[in-house]
């Protein structure tokens, strides 16, 4: 059985994908795939050399015809996503896809046609294959591109015989995050000990609590407020949640990532070691 | 006026001493089936973009989540099967002080999308302030949300690789909306230059740096305003704020 773990923190900045680049250099012949897809940065350590590439077109668009428009005013009065202006232009960067349009057009001046909203790639790394993804500037539906690159890391795992999938989460509550989230064996919450990162990290359990999914949680910078390290402590012990560990603050996150390298590999410093002890309680809870 | 369009997980309340509280509820439109009327005839399924309607032999299933509320399924029915009731998805809470107040929007847990509140948000601002919108992170649907419209962009980031990529794939969005923009660094001494480089090679205009002082960081962990805790930064915040309205 293929075994998911996803790294998530609600909000961004917290150390979410140094963590997890971290873990892939030290599982053992794990799948990554990078959820984050309108801001993925896993490639950016990874340095991968893409194997397949597909295209992402997510929702379709509506595409008005003006030489056959009578500009009745349906679509307009029909639209729900402000996509019409009262003079029936249409504004496609507004446009959901439902195709409502489409439908009470009189005289089929409008049609949806497929969007090219992104790109997913399979890709090869030091580490083991990666499936990431890229959203276009401002697009929807980035939600379904998190499914399908869940979808290809799983059939990628399958194929090779591999038990592992890392996933790299986005921020957020919303809709890549859910499908992050959703079906996966455990959650890994990383806390900042900031009040927005307690803030943020307290809704992204809620919500994986709503999907049934098991929590570890893990503290990052846990010294630049041990006061609130205590806190989050205190919250996870009355929630049940087991903190696997606490990273302190350390430049050498931000001196791996411009040596574009995990922490595992750039450094055997605290952090370092902080993390490894982090990955073995994981692989404890799992068992 | 501040208001944080940031629904999946607001923050800008955190520095305020102020408590929040509930204004309205934010709801979509989504379809009700009357089962009486309803032939399974399977039309409304097969029309939904979002696949949040399906027939399953003698059973119709409704996904609430996945609905957009476009109403489309309910003109389709042949059955006048479906009417529309509130689907709520979050709030909208109201705060601050007399002379700022904050408007933020909360996505409720399990519901995917924060777009439509995001809107209702902007419909707060006060064309007569200057009103700031904090955004969320990325470069979906709802960050353009976030930004469309605004005579300003303040594209945050970091002198490290993922500051840089993350800049870069905000700077097309800014650039598709048309909106001016300029660059604040923060936490500037850390990581590499590569930023600045960037910033300087495709003339975006870099409107100051904010240095990586671990006494920052403190005060942002306690939800303090840096301009309170540390005044010393007070001129380059408000050094930022006349070298936008000069741009504007």
């Amino acid at each position: 059985m293929v075994k998911e773990l996803t790294v998530i923190s609600g909000k961004g900045g917290c150390g979410k994908t140094t963590i997890a680049a971290s873990f892939v250099a030290l599982a053992k012949d794990p799948v990554i795939a990078d959820a984050d897809v309108d801001a993925a940065d896993m490639h950016i350590l990874l340095h991968p050399q893409v194997r397949k590439k597909e295209k992402f077109s997510g929702l379709d668009v509506a595409k008005k015809d003006d030489d056959k428009c009578i500009d009745c005013g349906k679509c307009y009065d029909n639209c729900r996503y402000g996509a019409f202006d009262s003079d029936n232009t249409l504004h496609p960067e507004k446009c959901e896809g439902c195709a409502v349009c489409a439908m009470v057009c009189p005289v089929e001046a409008i049609q949806m046609v497929e969007r090219n909203a992104g790109e997913a790639y399979i890709s090869d790394t030091r580490f083991g294959p990666l499936v990431h993804a890229k959203l276009h500037a401002g697009e929807e539906a980035s939600g379904k591109l998190v499914a399908l690159v869940r979808q290809r890391a799983k059939e990628v795992a399958e194929e090779t015989g591999k038990e592992l999938i890392l996933i790299d989460g986005p921020p957020g509550t919303g809709c890549t995050v859910i499908a992050s989230l959703t079906g996966v064996d455990l959650v890994l919450v990383v806390f900042e000990p900031t009040l927005s990162g307690i803030h943020d990290a307290k809704r992204i359990i809620e919500v994986a609590r709503h999907f049934k999914i098991q929590v570890l949680a893990c503290i990052n910078k846990y010294d630049i407020n041990e006061e609130n390290t205590e806190q989050i402590m205190q919250f996870c012990k009355e929630e049940n949640i087991e903190v696997v560990g606490k990273i302190p603050y350390d430049d050498t996150a931000t001196d791996a990532m411009v040596a574009e390298k995990t922490v595992i590999e750039f450094s055997d410093g605290s952090m370092a070691k902080a993390i490894q002890d982090i990955w073995q309680k994981i692989g404890k809870a799992w068992t | 006026m501040l208001i944080d369009c940031d629904v999946e997980g607001p923050n800008s309340h955190i520095f305020f001493k102020e408590p929040m509280v509930k204004f309205k509820d934010v709801s979509i439109p989504a379809p009700k089936f009357d089962l009486e009327k309803c032939t399974l005839c399977g039309k409304c399924a097969e029309f939904c973009q979002y696949n949040a309607i399906a027939i399953t032999g003698e059973k119709l299933l409704f996904f609430e989540e996945l609905c957009h509320g476009c109403g489309g399924c309910k003109i389709l029915c042949p059955d006048d099967a479906i009417t529309e009731a509130d689907h709520q998805i979050g709030i909208i809470e109201k705060g601050g002080k007399k002379d700022l107040m904050l408007y933020h929007g909360l996505l409720n847990i399990g519901e995917p999308f924060g777009v439509p509140i995001i809107r209702e948000l902007k419909q707060f601002a006060d064309e007569s302030k200057t009103t700031i919108f904090d955004s969320p992170p990325g470069t979906a649907c709802p960050a353009v949300e976030a930004m469309r419209d605004s005579d300003f962009c303040i594209l945050v980031t970091e002198p490290t690789p993922f500051g840089l990529h993350d800049l870069m794939l905000t700077v097309d969005v800014a650039r598709e909306l048309g909106t001016p923009f300029g660059v604040v660094v923060n936490r500037d001494g850390i990581g590499d230059d590569r930023v600045e480089r960037y910033c300087t090679g495709e003339k975006i205009p870099l409107l100051a740096k904010i240095p990586n002082d671990i006494q920052i960081a403190k005060l942002y962990s306690r939800g303090m305003p840096i301009v309170e805790g540390l005044p010393e930064y007070k001129a380059v915040f408000s050094g930022l704020y006349d070298k936008i309205r000069e741009m504007v």
